[in-house]
């Protein structure tokens, strides 16, 4: 078979000046400056978990959209009273965010004492946020004994679907607190470590504002 | 200091596997050609698909060999039925917009040229990396589960418009279960692909070496970052829409469906009790429009890539190229009501879709002057690779016209749901966005496989491709004004009977291109095992893939990473010895 290919010049040697290094930067330029290629900087773990986020606002963003432009146009759509344990979930969450922020600072001002400790300190973070999920479910028994199922009108099923959306989401925090609790010892003990505890922390906080936002719509719009 | 070029590239991941080689890998270059494989398994499939429904529209009458044995129900005696047409028509169109467009340019050439050419060692998270390809392959098995269960695949066309989507089996074969597994398949293609844009997002943003700005970053560069934006927002509206979909379907909710409905003398909902349609179809398109812009964006970086190494001349208007990329990546969000002009929707909301979708042709016009003038003056080398990136600024604009025509409310009435869009779509999509892939594949693959594809082959696998796809599509034009209508499975109504010997004609020419195809394929295949060694770099590229730090093996820790000092096209700069300067050739004093 012929091969073909087009032949380009052959290409002089470059001459051997090494020249200059040049400027480094750009937003958040290569991480040491071209040595030796280590692991990704600090920074990106910030980076992945503010892009993590930016996906579930618009997945909220769009559940939103769905539900006022439901309720505008339709004849079926009836008020719901929120079970009043959605809003003492609400302070539970609070909480645990609380909690979580005041471990993450003690850790990064190593005033946590023994690392190990990072471990224990997470424990009532996770309970809580067990907590706050087992509140959930029973907001829904709530409901489902008033009558109140996922297809009885729209209104419900917004509220049904949005609690589980946030839910799930909020569970999969809880794995990453579990983890972190886990392996508390050698993340302590890295800045590395430390920056992943940090990450983890900006999304269960997330999580918490969302759902005072999910509280605020609901209340406002079911 | 001048950095010491490393030796001889060591064997990459030393302890591994086979499984954990080439299976289970987190190697961003064996990620990349994993979800390259996937692709093309996929458009063969869809190819396949496509000659079936091409065979069935010239020849509605003559069985098909072995349609019967696939699916006794859909094609009695080989002959498919109308239903079975609209079955085969979702799955050619979830499989090539999804699986296809969506994943060769941005994952899988992206997944292996991205780092490469920003100077990274690998992703910003490789497990992450590796977890997407397996859930964007996860969603590919459950797809094509409906090719073989008993009722088949949805009817209901890759848009899966409710209330034809929501109502299960009382809509027509394939809405069950079909239907399910197809909401199921694209919610896990969703996640998969919005997990893969944090990757390329977070690897653009942080992990481009020293010396490489922002600005100094090849077009392909700035393609992938922000079609993995486009990718991260869309996608996630996209899976909220389909598990409402799915509550529509299995927890008998109304988010979609309307009152009053009645089906089959059955009424379904309640009068005044009931959702929108419209509501999907809003949704959708949030999704939908950038999603065929994240099919064309990377295609258009590859294509100014290209343009400017064979034309040896820098990109015509690198930052208003920037710029352009950015403002249709952006007003891509704002223009998805111009597939609804015709769905009772506000003619005001109308006039907005319709001027926002005029705006955005701006810098899609401006993107294809700067491909003109790149060529312009230039010293033309007319390889394969660049073969296929005229062809396609050639498609894009005999396609992307069309979609002004498309834009304005009153033709559109008249256009709507017709040939007309079928060939628009498919001449951007099918063909321009196919286009740019080629010539990501040639001109890559020295890089990809170590090996040359055949020229000669490739020469003649473009002249067939793109007189086949004009003589493909450009007739659907006519069609489309005559009045045809879209996803007709036969044409028998009075008016449409003339326009008989347009659809053999087309059916020919989509066999001859189909099996022109072939050619690229065992180049492909022959070239990876047995074609010739290419050189370190012989396309004498500028871009950091190029260079020996480029071509650091995963692994590898202890090479240094390259030092980037001047743009990405430096071509022909005045001068010079060379007519190209690799962007982290050390600066001379004086030049």
């Amino acid at each position: 078979m012929a091969s073909g290919i087009v032949e380009f010049p052959r290409s002089k040697p470059l001459p051997g000046d090494p020249g200059r290094r040049a400027a480094g930067g750009g937003i958040g330029g290569g991480d040491d400056g071209g040595g030796a290629g280590g692991p990704v900087p600090l920074h990106t773990y910030y980076t992945g978990v503010c892009l993590a986020l930016a996906a579930i606002t618009m997945l909220f963003v769009g559940l939103t959209s769905a539900l006022v432009v439901r309720k505008g146009i339709s004849n079926d759509w009836a008020g719901i009273a929120l079970p009043r344990i959605l809003f003492i979930n609400t302070l539970v969450l609070v909480a645990s965010s609380l909690l979580l922020e005041r471990t993450r600072r003690q850790l990064h001002t190593f005033r946590l004492g023994d690392e190990a400790r990072l471990g224990e300190r997470l424990s009532p973070v996770l309970l809580l946020g067990l907590a706050f999920l087992a509140g959930q479910l029973g907001a829904w028994r709530e409901l489902a004994a008033r009558g109140i199922l996922l297809a009885t009108n729209p209104s419900a099923s917004f509220l049904y679907l949005l609690t589980a959306a946030h839910g799930l989401h909020l569970a999969g925090g809880l794995v990453a607190i579990a983890w972190v609790a886990l392996r508390a010892r050698t993340l302590a003990a890295s800045l590395r470590g430390r920056t992943m505890v940090n990450a983890v922390a900006i999304y269960w906080h997330f999580m918490g504002t969302l759902w005072i936002y999910i509280l605020a719509l609901l209340s406002l719009k079911i | 200091m001048a950095e010491p070029r490393p030796a001889a590239p060591v064997a990459s991941q030393a302890s591994g596997s086979v499984l954990r080689t080439y299976v289970f890998s987190t190697d961003h270059k064996t990620i990349g050609k994993q979800y390259f494989f996937l692709a093309l398994f996929s458009v063969i499939i869809g190819t396949i698909l496509s000659w079936l429904m091409r065979m069935h529209l010239a020849w509605p009458k003559i069985p098909i060999p072995g349609l019967a044995q696939l699916s006794p129900a859909g094609a009695p005696g080989g002959v498919m039925t109308p239903e079975y047409y609209l079955s085969l028509l979702t799955l050619h169109g979830t499989l090539m917009v999804f699986f296809v467009l969506t994943t060769v340019p941005q994952s899988g050439l992206g997944n292996f040229f991205l780092p490469l050419q920003i100077g990274a060692r690998e992703m910003a998270f490789p497990r992450l990396n590796m977890l997407s390809f397996w859930i964007t392959c996860l969603s590919l098995v459950v797809l094509l589960s409906t090719l073989f269960i008993t009722d088949g695949p949805p009817i209901s066309g890759w848009t899966a418009y409710p209330p034809l989507s929501a109502l299960g089996t009382a809509a027509g074969p394939g809405e069950a279960q079909g239907q399910t597994l197809w909401v199921l398949s694209i919610a896990i293609f969703c996640i998969g692909s919005v997990l893969g844009s944090i990757n390329f997002i977070a690897t653009t943003l942080d992990l481009r070496t020293s010396g490489m700005d922002l600005m100094r970053l090849p077009l392909t560069c700035w393609a992938w970052f922000i079609t993995a934006i486009m990718s991260l927002l869309s996608f996630a509206v996209l899976f909220g829409a389909c598990v409402m979909l799915l509550l529509d379907m299995l927890g008998h909710t109304h988010f979609f469906v309307p009152g009053g409905l009645v089906l089959n003398d059955q009424i379904i909902t309640p009068p005044g009790a009931g959702g929108s349609p419209l509501l999907w179809q809003h949704l959708f398109w949030f999704f939908g429009h950038p999603e065929v812009y994240i099919a064309i964006l990377p295609g258009m970086g590859i294509v100014s890539h290209v343009l400017a190494c064979f034309s040896r001349r820098p990109v015509f208007g690198y930052k208003s190229m920037v710029l352009a990329l950015g403002c249709i990546g952006f007003l891509s969000f704002t223009v998805w009501g111009h597939h609804m002009l015709v769905s009772g929707m506000s003619p005001y909301a109308g006039v907005v879709f319709s001027a926002l979708t005029m705006v955005i042709a701006v810098p899609s016009a401006l993107k294809t002057f700067n491909w003109l003038g790149t060529l312009w003056g230039g010293k033309l080398h007319f390889t394969t690779a660049m073969l296929f990136a005229i062809g396609f600024v050639s498609l894009f604009v005999a396609g992307g016209l069309t979609g002004l025509f498309l834009a304005e409310p009153a033709a559109d009435a008249y256009l709507h749901a017709t040939y007309f869009v079928v060939g628009h779509f498919h001449l951007v999509m099918g063909a321009a966005a196919l286009f740019a892939i080629f010539s990501g594949t040639y001109f890559w693959a020295p890089k990809l496989f170590g090996r040359m594809l055949d020229e000669r082959l490739g020469q003649i696998h473009f002249w067939i491709t793109l007189a086949g796809v004009y003589c493909i599509f450009m007739p659907m034009y006519v069609m489309g004004l005559a009045g045809a209508p879209r996803r007709y499975s036969e044409f028998t109504d009075r008016f449409l009977v003339p326009l008989a010997p347009f659809n053999k004609f087309i059916s020919v020419a989509a066999l001859i291109t189909g099996v022109a195809q072939l050619i690229f394929v065992s180049n492909l295949f022959w070239s990876i095992f047995r074609g010739r060694r290419a050189a370190e770099n012989p396309w004498r590229a500028t871009s950091l893939e190029w260079s020996n730090g480029g071509t650091l093996p995963s692994g590898d820790l202890s090479t240094r990473r390259p030092v980037v000092c001047r743009g990405p096209y430096e071509y022909s700069v005045p001068g010079e010895a060379e007519d190209y300067l690799m962007q982290d050739s050390p600066q001379v004093a004086g030049s």
